[in-house]
């Protein structure tokens, strides 16, 4: 068995933009990351979603490796950006879409 | 068993003492709540970490039991 924790690392710094998710962008399975999709949709921003119901090793690690105890989690160029309420309240403040300009992620919708 | 409001908010005054915290049960069901937690501990921390030490406060239970906070934090002067 792969080890939760290099696979997760692997994504965190392979994909600009990474959402550990339950479900998928297109299906959420809870209403907390169906807001962050929402949100990331909305700002055109491309990003790889994670289902972490696929896999309970990865369920679990990703709690474990961003020492933050639930899911959704958004990464940002290999930094943890946060969860849900997060990432709303970035959004709302105008923060978020300063983010990814800041790092270099093209957002289509300015707000 | 979810955890009832009242429990949920002496832990966080346990470990934030000036922590001024107003929860709502968004579904009624005791099961779905948000928090408001205003503290001058937040000063200078980053969200992440702001949420991170309501999370210690609630000792694990955050993502277990309590599977349904959403939770704001709010340093006193802003």
């Amino acid at each position: 068995m792969a080890d939760a924790n290099q696979i997760i690392d692997n994504e965190v710094k392979s994909n600009d933009v990474v959402l550990f998710m339950k479900g998928t962008p297109q299906f959420p399975m809870c209403g907390f990351s169906g807001q962050v999709v929402q949100i990331l949709n909305y700002l055109g921003v491309p990003y790889k979603g994670v289902n972490v119901l696929d896999d309970e090793t990865i369920r679990q690690g990703i709690k474990d490796y961003s020492n933050w105890p639930t899911i959704p989690q958004l990464y940002v160029k290999g930094e943890f950006v946060g969860g849900c309420d997060i990432t709303r309240e970035m959004f709302q403040a105008g923060e978020l879409q300063q983010l990814f300009a800041d790092k270099g992620i093209p957002v289509q919708q300015s707000a | 068993m979810p955890m009832n409001a009242h429990d949920i908010e002496s832990m966080i005054k346990a470990a934030l003492p000036d922590a001024v915290v107003e929860i709502k049960d968004l579904a009624g069901d005791g099961d779905h709540y948000a928090a408001t937690v205003t503290s001058s501990a937040f000063k200078g921390k980053s969200r992440v970490q702001q949420h991170q030490m309501v999370y210690a406060a609630l000792q694990g239970r955050m993502g277990g039991v309590l599977h349904a906070l959403a939770l704001t934090t709010v340093t006193p002067d802003n």
